[in-house]
């Protein structure tokens, strides 16, 4: 049977992700050095966000793959950011008022 | 088989209750993808607990990050980028019927698997050393501006996640040496590698969790606190 | 009768080891159907030693800490080895692939290997039971179970643990099976809603049931190595643990009724012999359940010492999850309004779950609700609620799929008598059981105690008398159907004459359903079209 072509990356942009990635990788450790107060972690995690796509887009090949993974993909995502968002709102909010309980 | 006509020849590898290889390709990637959903759920439990006392305890988390090494952490970074791309290659030779390099690169994976959890292991022997295994012998050496019990919750989530992570990573070790075995005996070919698409999709997610966690329990602050 | 010479997946082998290395998901339905039944029976044990104590005020039938083992241990069976899988498990187990015209599910190893890990946990979670039993409650709130506990805290979570991936695994094979392998015409529009409302539990199932796995793992953790992530004595907190636990265990209840309510769509039309009233509606609420389920959680912990504000955030949503079920209960209704009612067995114990199911859920908005819920926490009154949702609501609709579906499976009849019987004995028996829990939580009986005041006797006893009709109403279709088995009457392909594609098979249908595939040009519940052609059973394939 006739497999569909290797709709995949090339052998080119693999060695440029990796590349991509590693590069993002001492920038993350180098500017953890510098004092920016809030913006280090978010800094960071955008760093990591963006390593993170690399890899599932172009190593995991979602960025080839159908509509549906990339839908199972965010979902799965979405629901983390659920746990992570209405948890914290309870720890947040606790400070903001002195209601006895 | 089905009443669908059935031209081409029937690839061993198809499984009965499916149409054709396409269909069987797309349900094992689907299944293998929503695993991967249920991995993140799994690590979001520790990385929501991280998050809150990160919050809560601030002080005590940059005292113990503080702790880490960050030059092994950063190698170990590296080594699993690496491990990404080797797995990619394997894959990609796979769907081009290259067997030894399927082989190849498989075990260059497998190499680069063990040696992060090789450093790993080294780096949970420095913390035992230093007291800062929590449980009974955890004993905090340097005083500051937060609470130890805090710090021991610190080094228990480290424990928790980078152990979780590091048996991820072993598991993900054994299926690619099952896989490169496989290989060895010529079970992948240009229309039926599947297999080897899968277990790259779960080693690069292993490769994902560690890219959070680096950053997350190693480079909080370098701030004297 | 003519004994039945036809193959079917039943007579295609013999011997033990084709049953525990079968891949056919008909096979692996019955290997659950037997699993989760002594399970059941082992919680009802349980609850059966719970309400014979608490018939007389004085704690003097077993001890304090038997008498938490036995509620403790009530909750962890009933809850994770029967309601979790009951319904997708046995009834979806048997009916996805045949409802969507494949052969089997997309993984039919991982099938049989959940019932594997499924088995395992129970045996786990049994050998803690025998060894001395859990009494943190089946909820295992920190620090008692991690600390203070001296009972197989350990041994337990782990049973839970891995039935989990048991549940994982089903709802993971459902997913993929909808999504990749519907008969060629059978859109998402034309799907049974039976196949909807378990996609809805399969979604719930894997991203719930991982985050309650690893928060096992941290109590295990925190227990063998004394940390203190939930202990506030070290630093921790214990909501971490509350808030952790429920993301999962609310959904949890999700995926024990989002299955019934599926059974309760199949039915209702087929006894009203009519198309359900706005298919759309009944759909997309499914979905609608699955997803603001997870938005609930902290209702739980209204008085454990959260943020007022999130409190305030928790409760409305927890309302707004009232209106998709709300949603299902006017359109059953419109479905029976002017249709054609026949009172056969599934179509009791489905009209007692449209009634039950409604109270327990309206008075889960009691709870929902902010200042009654201060009142009402940790009474008589959410246990009577859940009770009236997962028993009256989710177990009658189980027993309503059995029934309905029990022809296709074995290819024999109950007794008509018995089973009506049976289905009135467990409506009385039930809301003599837990009507009066409500009055008991109101008037302040908190739950899990073992003594109470004189003044709540009455109702209790009233509760216990309840309990005992209902176990009789439970115990009834054991021997029925099992008599069945052997006696009853051949069942024919299609005895409801309902829609569905199962039913165009034989009974039992064959190892493969179906020798060709079908093509779907029609819409679900197409009663009209059906009662308009004389009574014919559907030719299969």
């Amino acid at each position: 049977m006739t497999e569909q072509a290797h709709n995949g990356p090339s052998l080119k942009t693999y060695f440029l992700i990796w590349g991509a990635l590693i590069v993002l990788t001492s920038i993350t450790v180098g500017v953890s050095y510098l004092e920016l107060g809030a913006l280090n972690p978010i800094v960071a995690l955008v760093i990591a966000t963006i390593k993170a796509l690399l890899v599932i887009l172009f190593f995991m090949e979602i960025r080839y793959s159908s509509k549906m993974t990339m839908m199972v993909v965010v979902s799965g995502v979405f629901f983390l950011i659920l746990l992570l968002s209405l948890t914290l709102s309870d720890y947040l909010s606790r400070g903001w008022s002195h209601v006895a309980r | 088989m089905q009443a669908s006509p059935a031209t081409e020849h029937h690839n061993p590898a198809l499984k009965h209750h499916f149409a054709d290889m396409a269909q069987q390709k797309e349900t094992v990637t689907l299944g293998m993808w929503l695993f991967l959903v249920t991995e993140i759920m799994f690590f979001g439990g520790m990385f929501a607990a991280y998050l809150v006392y990160r919050i809560l305890y601030y002080n005590a988390w940059v005292a113990g990050s503080q702790q880490m090494e960050i030059k092994l952490g950063a190698l170990n970074t590296a080594v699993l980028i690496c491990s990404s791309l080797t797995m990619v290659l394997a894959v990609h030779f796979a769907k081009e019927n290259k067997k030894n390099l399927v082989v190849v690169f498989l075990l260059i994976t497998i190499l680069l698997g063990l040696g992060f959890l090789g450093v790993k292991a080294v780096e949970y022997h420095n913390h035992w050393i230093h007291h800062e295994v929590p449980g009974q012998y955890f004993a905090f050496e340097h005083t500051g501006n937060y609470d130890p019990r805090h710090v021991q919750i610190f080094f228990s989530l480290y424990f928790a996640m980078t152990g979780m992570h590091a048996f991820h990573m072993i598991i993900g070790v054994s299926l690619l040496s099952w896989l490169t075995i496989r290989a060895l005996r010529g079970d992948f070919t240009s229309e039926y590698n599947s297999p080897v698409e899968m277990c790259g999709l779960y080693w690069h997610f292993v490769d994902v969790v560690w890219i959070y966690l680096f950053p997350l329990l190693y480079l909080i602050s370098h701030q004297h606190v | 009768m003519a004994t039945e010479s036809k193959t079917n997946y039943l007579n295609a082998n013999y011997g033990i080891k084709s049953w525990l290395l079968t891949t056919d998901h008909k096979r692996i339905a019955l290997l659950y159907l037997i699993s989760i039944t002594a399970f059941f029976f082992l919680g009802g044990f349980f609850a059966m030693m719970v309400r014979l104590e608490l018939l007389t005020p004085a704690g003097d039938l077993v001890q304090a800490d038997t008498y938490n083992k036995l509620f403790t241990m009530h909750g962890i069976v009933m809850v994770f080895f029967f309601l979790i899988p009951s319904v997708p498990a046995v009834l979806g187990n048997f009916l996805v692939p045949m409802m969507i015209g494949a052969k089997d599910l997309a993984f039919p190893k991982i099938n049989l290997a959940s019932w594997y890990i499924f088995m395992v946990g129970g045996a786990l979670t049994l050998y803690a039971i025998l060894t001395g039993g859990v009494e943190t409650g089946w909820t295992f709130y920190t620090p008692y179970s991690t600390t203070y506990s001296n009972s197989n805290v350990v041994l337990a979570a782990l049973g839970v643990f891995v039935v989990g991936f048991s549940s994982i695994f089903t709802g993971l094979n459902f997913i993929v099976t909808i999504h990749r392998m519907r008969a060629p015409g059978l859109t998402w529009r034309r799907l049974p809603l039976f196949l909807w409302a378990n996609y809805a539990a399969s979604v719930i199932m894997v991203l719930g049931t991982p985050v309650l796995a690893i928060t096992i793992v941290l109590v295990a953790l925190e227990r063998v190595f004394h940390l203190g992530i939930f202990n506030s004595a070290m630093g921790g907190d214990p909501l971490l643990f509350q808030h952790l636990f429920w993301f999962y265990s609310h959904p949890a209840v999700y995926i024990m009724i989002l299955p019934g309510m599926g059974v309760i769509s199949e039915i209702v039309t087929c006894f009203s012999r009519k198309r359900v009233f706005g298919y759309e509606f009944v759909a997309v609420s499914s979905i609608a359940i699955a997803v603001l389920g997870f938005l609930v959680w902290a209702h739980h912990m209204f008085v454990a010492g959260i943020s007022v504000y999130a409190a305030m955030i928790f409760s409305i949503l927890s309302m707004f999850v009232a209106i998709p079920s709300a949603v299902k209960v006017f359109n059953w209704t419109a479905t029976l309004y002017k249709g054609s009612i026949r009172f056969d067995t599934p179509m009791l114990y489905a009209l007692g779950f449209i009634g039950l199911f409604t109270i327990g859920g309206l008075t889960g908005l009691f709870l929902a609700c902010l200042g009654t819920d201060v009142h009402l926490t940790d009474t008589y009154f959410v246990v009577a609620h859940f009770h009236y949702v997962m028993v009256g609501g989710m177990v009658m609709a189980y027993m309503a799929g059995l029934h309905f579906w029990w022809p296709k499976i074995t290819g024999k009849m109950y007794p008509e008598f018995w089973s009506k019987l049976s289905a009135l004995i467990v409506f009385v028996g039930f809301n003599m059981t837990f009507f009066p829990q409500f009055l008991l939580g109101f008037l302040g009986m908190p739950r899990r105690y073992q003594a109470y005041p004189p003044e709540f006797q009455v109702l209790h006893v009233f509760s216990t008398a309840g309990a005992s009709i209902l176990g009789i109403g439970y115990l009834l279709p054991m021997v029925y159907f099992v008599w069945s088995l052997r006696s009853g009457k051949a069942a024919g392909n299609n005895p409801w004459n309902a829609a569905g594609l199962e039913w165009t098979t034989q009974s039992p249908p064959t190892t493969y359903n179906f020798d060709e595939t079908p093509v779907v040009t029609w819409e679900a519940y197409n009663y009209d079209e059906i009662d308009k052609k004389p009574q014919e059973a559907p030719v299969a394939s």
